[in-house]
């Protein structure tokens, strides 16, 4: 094999580890500006311009931090649960194209580290793995707390994993792919978006369960587990905890953009001017930017508005609604591009959204009824 | 030496590794991490031989969701590490006859059935691609459909059974 190739990969994959620790750093700052700005408030603003060089104070501060070994923790795993944290939401960013390619010396450079043609199960493998980590930390830590913290975390995973798998199955289905480069580019004349906003708006929600974001903080709620799974660890052992949760909110952006909203590629309607990624390689790095700032910036805004739900009903929330709702939109996504497919009919490519929004509808109606006569009315 | 091989000794050693390490624990927790371990190598083995369909669903099937399972488990009950009981006092000959005759199987297998002549053909790189996956899911659900249902239907009635069982124990409760 070409050693070039080697040192390809090898540099890709340095830099994408370089953009996801920098925005991980850069991310804490913006979201404390963000909610500061969202609460009234100024914000971290003393540490250089805007507060610019606060991320570099909070490292220097975490790195000095005493590190604590409680005693009776299962030392080997104890050290573990942080890696194996931090791993997952490293490694999922490899296959995501951040955008075409360009020359340089004579090579053709391609922006993503793996193309692969399972590049969407190997998103959901990598997922599915992450639970590890947070289940782990509650079990070593010997802590009613954090034991409490770990299982809570590890259930939610695993009852939103479900919906999550069929979100990735409507853009399967509508990409006609399992490769995401093939599903960004199916992409060029109509974002997935347009075509089944109620599977992006699951994907969405399922996606803050999954990173374990308010309002689905329940592993680490603070008011009834202390601090959850990771009360036990302190400095740098806690700080790659942190590290984790926000790369992959980073992360999962990323993979949001690319499922639905056309990845690395233009608005749909600018698919044939100069603002297209076909025209200039350089636009598709900045548009995957844009997108992952818009789409955390919501994140942000879900935290601040929301309060924490109740461990119940985020359960009965994640079973009895998304799942059944998520089953009802794959089944449209596929009935209707069938159809359109068989019958010749585009017309039917209209029934997938309208269909999709009217379920959607109907599940909320549904929740409104049964919250309504639970609280005898009172809403 | 080939790379290939290379990576296929180091990842057996690891396999074999695992596997002996979950077997040796004392503690059902690492037992169940040495079990992750061991499936996500033997995922590595299908990406060697050119599945990465199998490869990925094993990771996410195995170590992702019934690995995580059996932790759940473990962790709830608190049976992290239970002393040995020595109320079957026939398992143990049972085990070590049963071993043996599983070892001599295995032996005869390799040494008098696998023919030098039987090499096992790397597959292409048509394999890896899509088509390949819609011919598997065509295969699935045409060819095998029946032996697919009737794995479901399988799957749902231990489903219904174990909700059975746990709703029986608490009704006696009370």
């Amino acid at each position: 094999m070409d050693w070039t190739i080697w040192v390809e990969w090898i540099v890709k994959g340095f830099v994408l580890c370089l953009i996801l620790l920098t925005g991980f750093a850069y991310l804490t700052l913006y979201e404390r500006r963000a909610l500061a700005r969202m609460q009234v408030r100024v914000g971290p603003n003393r540490a250089g311009p805007q507060g610019l060089l606060q991320p570099i104070a909070d490292a220097v501060k975490l790195i000095f931090k005493e590190e604590l070994t409680p005693a009776k923790v299962y030392k080997v795993v104890f050290l573990l649960a942080p890696v194996l944290t931090v791993v997952p939401s490293l490694v999922l960013a490899a296959v995501i194209p951040l955008g075409t390619s360009f020359t340089l010396g004579g090579r053709v450079i391609t922006l993503y580290v793996a193309n692969l043609n399972v590049g969407v199960l190997y998103l959901t493998s990598i997922a599915s793995i992450a639970v590890y980590g947070i289940t782990l930390a509650g079990w070593s830590s010997n802590n009613k707390y954090a034991m409490l913290g770990g299982i809570r975390a590890s259930a939610q995973m695993i009852s939103y994993e479900l919906s999550l798998g069929l979100c990735f199955a409507i853009a399967i289905v509508l990409g006609n792919s399992m490769n995401l480069v093939d599903i960004v580019n199916a992409q060029k004349d109509m974002w997935f978006v347009v075509m089944q906003p109620v599977g992006a708006l699951i994907f969405l929600i399922v996606t803050l369960a999954e990173v374990n974001r308010a309002p689905f903080d329940m592993p680490e709620a603070e008011q009834e587990l202390t601090a959850g799974f990771h009360s036990e660890y302190s400095g740098m052992k806690f700080a790659l905890f942190f590290m984790a949760e926000y790369q992959k909110m980073i992360v999962i952006s990323m993979i949001a953009a690319t499922l639905f909203f056309g990845g690395y590629r233009e608005f749909w309607f600018l698919k044939d001017t100069i603002f297209s990624v076909d025209r200039y390689w350089f636009l598709g790095p900045a548009y995957m930017l844009l997108k992952v700032v818009v789409l955390l910036f919501f994140m942000i805004w879900v935290r601040a508005t929301w309060p924490r739900i109740r461990y119940d009903r985020l359960m009965a929330f994640g079973w009895k609604v998304l799942l059944p709702l998520s089953l009802v939109t794959v089944f449209i996504t596929a009935a209707g591009i069938l159809l359109a497919q068989e019958l010749n009919n585009q017309l039917y490519y209209y029934g997938i959204p309208a269909l999709s929004i009217i379920c959607a509808m109907a599940a909320v109606a549904l929740i409104y009824r049964s919250l309504r006569r639970k609280s005898d009315g009172r809403i | 030496m080939s790379s290939e091989l290379i990576v296929f000794l180091v990842l057996s050693l690891v396999a074999v590794g695992a596997g002996i390490g979950m077997i040796f624990s004392r503690n059902a927790v690492y037992s169940a991490l040495f079990l992750v371990l061991n499936f996500i190598t033997v995922a590595v083995f299908y990406l060697l031989l050119g599945a990465p369909f199998i490869a990925m669903s094993q990771i996410t099937v195995y170590a992702g969701a019934i690995m995580v399972l059996f932790l759940f488990v473990i962790m709830l009950l608190g049976a992290e590490s239970l002393a040995p009981s020595g109320e079957l006092p026939w398992q143990k000959p049972l085990a070590y006859v049963l071993a043996g005759i599983l070892v001599v199987e295995s032996l005869y297998l390799v040494f008098l059935q696998a023919r030098p002549d039987m090499v096992v053909v790397a597959p292409d790189a048509a394999v890896n691609s899509m088509e390949s996956l819609r011919e598997m899911a065509m295969a699935l659900f045409n060819q095998f459909l029946l032996p697919f249902e009737v794995t479901s239907i399988l799957l749902l009635v231990a489903m219904v059974g174990a909700i059975v069982l746990t709703k029986r124990e608490r009704a006696g409760q009370k």
